[in-house]
């Protein structure tokens, strides 16, 4: 059967190359959110990992219940169960975080600064809620473990790894997670939603709520397992990450991928088979999820795509698509969290990290070329950490993209010395795609954008 | 259940039932509906504006600034830099959280919007006036009456500041200077601003202001403790980094005591993609930090031991590629460009020899001009030859054509195969000295070696037949400098030193040095940071790194570079008015006007060399500074303890002047800097936070100079209190510093002004542009400082008149006075060279608006050449209009920002190809080298062309770096590729220093010293308690302390100061995260909140950079008061070698060179205090 053709503007993030900055967060917090109401809210936030993450364990779905499961016959369900059982929960929404899981908002008595009296002792800015307007004391943020701050030993992912894990000084391992909503093919807030509010866009995928829909039940917040829709206070209604559709329609990139510093963001086009969706989400096996997502897009030179009624500056750019090449032709961008069961469509390259100062005293020459930037098995961050963030626990995908960012290094040393390149099993010229792709990461290489 | 959340669930008011619908799963909706409708009006806006942030960090980026119903809403950034090549990555989209931060500052309640002062001292002043005083003699009766004195200085930092009009802001502040001018002389009165590249303008308004009323202007890059004194000592030139696009073209990258990610955020993808091209990285850092996360390897290193580490690569990469074997591009590479071949004289000491000074022309009876500048080495047929290049032939007649880099054949580095001599050899890791033999010879009567041979024995690095005592092999780990005996220092495993530095000389060896590293605070600002930086410049300098691209140092401290510095300085200085400009090193001004000399426990000859003389035996740091200002090595402010006003009386001030010094009726102000005459009055501070930043003995500072209370705990009762009559300071937000200011101006922010930005680490200029006009009574920097100027010129045309100053000018760098005391060595009696300058005090306002007749008539020095910009000033009197009357009449007008812009970059070599070519052609002319094809006379940068887009400016004598649009700048390129000597003693690049101060502190060459023993030198006893290392590196969620206090940064960290510690030791005492804890010491005490985390190594702790007092910060319980900055647990401890001046490129140049403001060895203890906190 002929599939039928969507597309869908998808992400890839490189974690190689994030700083964790946090630019992304605050260009798009000053753009979008920077309002009464949605304080507390971060469209756009960064993670560091290991850590708790934002809303605080907002990945232990065993506790909040978001996401999809398949039930004993095979069939895709919500997690959090019917409708029903959640309207009778509204107004003590167990499954929600509390604004505690986020973290209270607060200012500072600033002007003090300025209008203290003749005192004793210097002036101060107190802290004060934004909530109450009490004066407050700062005990959790949006990114409060950032750089490994506090004791990250929460992190749900940890709990399922624990013999590969060490806390402490020797063994510390951290990278960065810049996290948006993931316009997902199957998404369970749109599902989760009793009023209909909740939409994924026919034309490019971006999942938005239709603000005038609306009526604030937070189903939503409930169903997205990476829990990106938020609830404003103020208005009582639903508010998440609209992939700056203002400016994507008008072919510019996102306010996060434009101003993020680290150049890792890539934004393009990717067409998928839009009746599959359903089967691929309920892959019986979580670990076969990221290769029946994989199976899910379409190649914008498969026949089909002519047929599809898609606009041809669209399939063009589909096949110039940086996600595509990424995702599907280098195979470096995992999902994040695919046994959520939602396929999300912002992916990720995982981050190559220090070698452990054990193995490096021992066995791991750098000096032998072939072995420069070290074994994937002796890197800090246990591939384990990463297979439970990209793969559903399946340490082979994540050591495959590992491995190739790894041989494009070691080929390009061997350009960069002027020496014979290692024999990696991947071709010249791919390599020097991949290579031009990630490192050289042009701007109009970066952003593929057809417009609206 | 929180109360908030209790509030939050009251809005289930707005939960209505509605229509639920089927499974919506899979629903699709097409086109733009209704609902999205607020999005997108939110994203609309009415003009988008270029401008970027004047902040001190080198970021340097262009931004997008948006406005929408004439309010600025957001920025993002601009991504339009030039392309620096098709196979590289690009500086697009440059900026950082804060900078994406900073519009909150602009509507926020911390924006200062009218005019302040100290209410009790308006009161005091009004009085005055009421009483029918006039402003000059009202002031005088507020400041001279020590019960007034006393109210207003006593209730300094307490609040009760009241609005006041610019018109009373202005008078108060003219009378404040005429006062001071006419009473204790206008070097008594002081500006500090630092970096003017970020924005060049507002640096050189208040700047102009200062430098033509006679005031001085206080460095800044070494306060800063930013300034890597090794930099001068090694190169002779202050700094000059690689862009980082250079990055790109490092085949090894190590980061060193830097973190890139976070210091150089825009910077930090050119590390990220660079891996992608092959480069190897690693990472040496005590903690594991944000860059650890890019490294191929990762170093924990002790902090401060990193020289130990550097030492013992030295001793590897000498052993294996020098001595077992030798690589022709190295031994090529250190003959031509480093003084190694150089020879050196041995002096006798206790049956042994001791490294002297280097063999000079003179030494062999040479009776040439500057024959003692010429240093001379061993030809190849074993000759002794004064090669060309050395200081001898940079300023002499018969060096003209000779200075130069050019050699027939390479000199012999090794006198190895004759005789032999044991010399001695300091070391500090221990007790005792090192015995190590040299192979010597006789030239002229003098037992020489050279420098290599010395270097070996330095490094341990043994050859058959030398006497003295060696290291048995790497394994030894009783002799340094070997790999075993760094492990235990540094914490390091020998196998991964010797590992990591073998790699790195053999990529230099396969690359032709493209090996870099990046350097930064953690490094740098120790006491003795320039000894571990030679350490690390000797690995660079051996393996032939330096002066290629992708290779060499990288020094990114602070370092901000004014592309257009000609240009600056000239505006900065007044110099198109009068010269010279008064400046002074900031470091020694503030220790001797704080009074924390008198803290100083122990003789300045406590840290010398076990080989010292014991010329500094008795001696106090104090009397080191004011016996470098006797030698005209370093200015100081004030000079001298009478009002050079005065002396410009005489009939000839100079003679005077001279006469009543060797008299002794007229002394140095720097030798009793607590006499009431030499107290600096009057203190100018703008695009600064010096009291909530910078100030090491933050609370010294508050006692001695505000006469404010304070955390000290043991004040001295013989210092005085309160020495500043008036402390002024511009800015747009309230600071530390706005708190304790006597008057606080309401400043324009970047997003409201018109001025340049520059940096070192990407390769443009660009501007800063008004999105909205200052809004409330806001001024910018540039209308602040000409109202100033207004109300100070009506009063100073009676009150002071015309005037005649006397100036003391140090010797310079770059100038012949370098030269002026042959073998460092000032005579018993030094007369100061005295120039004095006419002062038409009410004339001010006129000249700061129009480009004074020195501009073309003694042209624009620099480094050594001098532009004569006539075509440029008839073009900008045409472009910015002239004055058409008053004592500018004529002369182009420089009475807006936009046209000092203009002005800046007319008159800069990097932004004008026509004064590049004809400063390139002068050094050629000295050179004798070609230097064509550097510059190019079409190369043109105007203000409109940086509005439109950041511009590609070109290379200039101004710097040591090639650059073009195919050219990644990397310093020193000229000098490497075109003979150019380096701005020293040799010419080259310098690994021993001969001076006989760098001899008593043992570091004539380099050598491993330690973090200082602070419990030894001060006696603090911490016994029983959590002593630890107190690290102060730099922050992610700050900019210094810009945006520490932006509600946005404050969300994304956690809210209020904090120390990181590690898990061990915040369970020793007793501490979880984000509890209260306080850390006190003798300087003060801070108060904050803890960060527990396993990335940071026991024993030490670190609070991040400049978290003020301002935001969160409670009473301490050791002291009852508020809680200080970061620096009220630091203060100033000067390093004497740092003063060293008149020698080649020891010799003082503002920013250039003086002692650091360094504050890494310092040490506290840590408690865990009352959770219940008071504000």
């Amino acid at each position: 059967m002929s599939p039928r053709v969507m597309a869908q503007i998808a992400m890839v993030m490189n974690l190689d190359k994030c700083i964790g900055c946090h630019t992304c967060s605050v260009t798009c917090k000053q753009t979008w959110t920077n309002r009464p109401g949605v304080e507390y809210v971060w469209f756009n936030n960064v993670e560091t990992r290991p850590g708790q993450g934002y809303p605080r364990r907002y990945e232990d779905q065993e506790r909040w219940r978001g996401g999809w499961q398949v039930d004993a016959k095979g069939r895709l369900k919500l997690r959090a169960g019917g409708r029903l059982r959640k309207l009778l929960g509204i107004f003590a929404n167990p499954l929600m975080p509390s604004i505690d899981d986020y973290y209270e908002p607060w200012t500072y008595d600033y002007e003090n600064l300025t209008r203290a009296p003749l005192s004793d002792d210097v002036p101060v800015a107190r802290p004060r809620s934004l909530i109450t307007g009490e004066p407050t004391t700062v005990r959790w943020s949006a990114n409060w473990d950032d750089n490994l701050g506090g004791d990250p030993s929460p992190d749900p992912l940890l709990g399922r790894i624990q013999d590969q894990v060490k806390l402490d000084f020797e063994n510390a391992f951290m990278f960065y997670l810049p996290r948006i909503c993931e316009h997902c093919l199957n998404p369970s807030c749109v599902a989760s939603c009793p009023s209909g509010a909740m939409y994924k866009r026919s034309e490019d995928g971006i999942v938005l709520v239709d603000q005038d829909r609306c009526r604030g039940w937070r189903m939503c917040v409930t169903g997205c397992p990476y829990k990106k829709v938020y609830f404003n206070h103020k208005t009582g209604k639903a508010e998440k990450c609209t992939f700056c559709y203002p400016r994507v329609e008008v072919g510019l990139p996102t306010v996060c991928s434009e101003t993020c510093v680290g150049r890792l963001r890539y934004l393009g086009v990717m067409l998928y088979d839009a009746d599959r969706v359903s089967e691929v989400a309920a892959t019986p096996d979580d670990k076969d999820l990221y290769e029946a997502q994989l199976s899910l897009f379409v190649d914008p030179d498969d026949p089909a795509v002519a047929g599809s009624g898609l606009p041809a500056d669209w399939i063009e750019a589909a096949r110039r698509s940086p996600v595509r090449d990424l995702i599907v032709k280098y195979r470096l961008a995992l999902p994040l969290h695919p046994e959520y069961r939602t396929l999300p469509m912002v992916w990720y390259v995982p981050p190559l990290s220090p070698v452990v100062d054990a193995l490096a005293t021992s066995g791991h020459d750098g000096e032998d070329a072939d072995n420069l930037f070290a074994a994937i098995e002796s890197l800090r961050i246990p591939v384990g950490y990463l297979a439970e963030l990209f793969t559903a626990g399946d340490p082979a995908p994540v050591t495959a993209s590992l491995r190739r960012l790894a041989a494009m290094r070691s080929y390009m040393r061997a350009v960069n010395l002027g020496t014979r390149p290692p024999e990696v099993g991947i071709s010249d010229e791919e390599l020097r795609a991949m290579y031009r792709l990630l490192a050289l990461a042009k701007y109009e290489e970066r952003y593929v954008i057809p417009t609206a | 259940m929180s109360q908030a959340e209790e509030l939050l669930l009251k809005t289930g008011r707005f939960f209505r039932r509605s229509v639920t619908s089927d499974d919506l799963r899979t629903v699709h909706l097409s086109g733009g509906r209704k609902g999205d409708a607020f999005y997108r009006d939110r994203w609309s806006h009415d003009k988008v504006v270029r401008s970027t942030h004047g902040v001190n960090c080198t970021g340097s980026c262009s931004w997008q600034v948006y406005v929408k119903d004439g309010i600025i809403t957001w920025e993002t950034q601009q991504t339009d830099y030039p392309s620096v090549g098709p196979d590289r990555p690009e500086y697009e989209p440059r900026g950082c959280p804060r900078g994406a931060a900073f519009s909150w500052y602009t509507y926020s309640p911390t924006r200062i919007r009218y005019p302040y002062a100290r209410g009790v001292l308006v009161e005091l002043y009004g009085q005055a006036r009421a009483a029918g005083l006039d402003p000059v003699a009202a002031w005088a009766e507020v400041t001279t009456n020590q019960d007034k004195r006393d109210r207003y200085q006593r209730a300094r930092g307490k609040g009760g500041l009241v609005r006041i009009t610019w018109d009373l802001a202005t008078e108060l502040i003219a009378a404040a200077h005429v006062h001071t001018i006419k009473t204790y002389g206008p070097d008594r009165v002081a500006g500090f601003s630092p970096i003017p590249a970020m924005s060049m303008v507002s640096h050189a308004i208040g700047s102009r202001f200062v430098s033509l009323i006679g005031g001085t202007m206080l460095s800044f890059y070494d306060w800063y403790a930013d300034l890597p004194v090794a930099s001068p000592q090694v190169f002779g030139d202050q700094t000059d980094v690689p862009e980082s696009a250079d990055w790109w073209d490092a085949a090894y990258l190590m980061m060193w005591g830097a973190n890139v990610p976070v210091t150089r955020t825009p910077d930090a993808h050119w590390m990220a993609e660079a891996r992608y091209r092959g480069q190897k990285v690693v990472v040496v850092a005590p903690d594991y930090n944000d860059a650890a996360k890019f490294a191929d390897e990762f170093l924990a290193v002790n902090p401060g031991t990193d020289g130990a580490l550097a030492m013992a690569m030295g001793h590897v990469l000498l052993r294996e590629f020098f001595v077992e074997r030798q690589v022709p591009y190295f031994t090529d590479y250190v003959s031509r460009f480093t003084d190694l071949p150089f020879l050196v004289r041995l002096a006798e000491r206790d049956g042994a020899h001791v490294p002297d000074k280097f063999l000079t022309a003179a030494d062999l009876g040479s009776t040439d001009e500057a024959a003692e500048w010429k240093t001379v080495f061993l030809d190849a047929a074993g000759e002794p030859v004064a090669p060309n290049g050395s200081v001898g032939f940079r300023w002499t007649d018969s060096g003209k054509g000779r200075w130069n880099l050019r050699l027939d054949s390479l000199p012999r580095l090794t006198l190895l195969g004759g005789e032999t001599a044991e010399v001695q050899l300091p070391r500090f890791d221990q007790e005792g000295v090192l015995r190590r033999g040299v192979p010597v010879t006789r030239v002229g009567g003098h037992l020489v070696t050279t420098v290599f041979d010395l270097m070996l024995a330095q490094y341990g690095v043994g050859r058959p037949g030398l006497p003295g005592s060696w290291p048995q092999g790497y394994d030894d780990a009783e002799e340094p400098y070997t790999p075993a005996w760094q492990e235990p220092i540094t914490g390091v495993p020998a196998r991964r030193a010797e590992k990591i530095v073998r790699e790195l000389a053999r990529t230099a060896e396969a690359t032709r040095g493209r090996c870099m590293i990046v350097l930064g605070a953690g490094t740098t600002q120790w006491f003795h940071g320039d000894t571990i930086y030679r350490s690390f410049l000797t690995l660079l300098l051996l393996t032939g790194c330096q002066g290629v691209n992708g290779g060499g140092w990288a020094h990114y401290v602070g370092q901000e570079k004014c592309r257009t510095q000609t240009g600056w300085a000239q505006l900065a200085g007044a110099l198109d008015w009068s010269r010279p400009a008064r400046q002074t090193p900031a470091t020694p001004f503030w220790y001797l006007h704080t009074d924390q000399w008198r803290y100083d426990r122990f003789d300045a000859d406590e840290l010398c060399s076990p080989l010292r003389t014991g010329r500094f035996a008795g001696l106090r740091t104090a009397d080191l500074v004011a016996q470098a200002v006797r030698n005209g090595w370093m200015p100081m402010a004030p000079t001298f303890d009478r009002n050079p006003l005065e002396l410009g009386e005489a009939a000839d001030p100079v003679a005077f002047t001279l006469e009543e010094l060797r008299s002794g009726r007229l002394r140095y102000a720097a030798e009793q800097p607590d006499d009431p005459r030499n107290w600096p009055r009057v203190v100018t501070i703008w695009r600064s936070n010096l009291l909530g930043s910078s100030a090491k003995g933050n609370e010294y500072f508050l006692h001695h100079l505000l006469g404010a209370d304070s955390n000290l705990p043991e004040p001295d009762g013989q210092a005085p209190r309160g020495k500043l009559d008036l402390l002024v300071t511009l800015d747009f937000r309230m600071t530390s510093t706005t708190l304790f200011s006597d008057i606080v101006l309401p400043a324009a922010t970047w997003y409201e002004k018109h001025d340049l930005s520059s940096t070192d680490m990407h390769p443009f200029v660009h501007a800063f542009n008004p999105a909205i006009s200052p809004p409330w009574e806001t001024k910018t920097d540039f209308s602040a400082f000409h109202a100033i100027a207004r109300a100070f010129s009506g009063l100073a045309r009676d009150h002071l008149g015309t005037r005649r100053d006397v100036v003391a000018v140090p010797y310079q760098h770059d100038t012949p006075g370098e030269t002026a005391q042959p073998g460092g060595r000032a005579p018993a009696e030094v007369a100061p060279k005295l120039v004095v300058v006419e002062r038409d005090y009410g004339a001010v306002a006129a000249k700061l608006a129009a480009l004074g007749p020195l501009t073309e008539r003694l042209g624009l020095p620099v480094k050594g050449v001098t532009f004569h910009p006539d075509h440029e000033v008839a073009w900008l009197g045409q472009r910015n209009g002239l004055a058409a009357h008053g004592p500018g009449k004529g002369r182009p007008l420089l009475d807006t920002d936009a046209k000092a812009c203009e002005a800046i970059l007319a008159l800069s070599g990097t932004s004008n190809g026509r004064l590049a070519v004809q400063g390139f052609a002068q050094l050629a002319e000295r050179t004798g080298t070609d230097l064509g094809g550097l510059a190019h006379e079409g190369h043109r940068i105007e203000f409109s062309d940086t509005q439109a887009r950041p511009q590609h400016v070109a290379a200039s004598p101004e710097w040591s770096g090639k650059e073009s649009h195919d050219r990644r700048y990397s310093p020193f390129t000229i000098n490497v590729e075109h003979d150019k000597p380096w701005h020293t003693l040799t010419g080259r690049m310098h690994f021993f220093l001969d001076h006989d101060w760098m001899h008593e502190y043992g570091e004539a060459l380099p050598v491993y010293r330690p973090p200082l023993d602070m419990a030894a030198l001060f006696g603090e006893d911490g016994a029983g308690q959590l002593v630890v290392r107190y690290l102060t590196p730099h922050s992610k969620w700050s900019i210094h302390s810009e945006y520490q206090d932006n509600l946005i940064m404050l969300t994304l960290s956690r809210g209020g100061p904090t120390i990181w510690m590690s898990v061990r030791d915040a369970e020793r005492i007793g501490v979880a995260d984000n509890d209260w804890i306080e850390a006190v010491n003798r300087n003060g005490v801070v108060v904050a909140r803890a960060v527990v985390s396993h990335r940071m190594p026991d024993g030490t702790v670190y609070m991040y950079h400049a978290q003020e007092r301002v935001i969160d910060v409670p009473k301490s319980e050791a002291t009852g008061r508020r809680g200080g900055i970061h620096n009220s647990l630091t203060r100033v401890l000067i390093k004497p070698t740092h003063m060293i001046g008149g020698y080649a490129q020891l010799s003082y140049g503002f920013n250039y060179l003086g002692p650091t403001g360094n504050q890494r060895d310092e040490i506290t203890v840590i408690r865990r205090r009352s959770q219940e906190v008071e504000y």
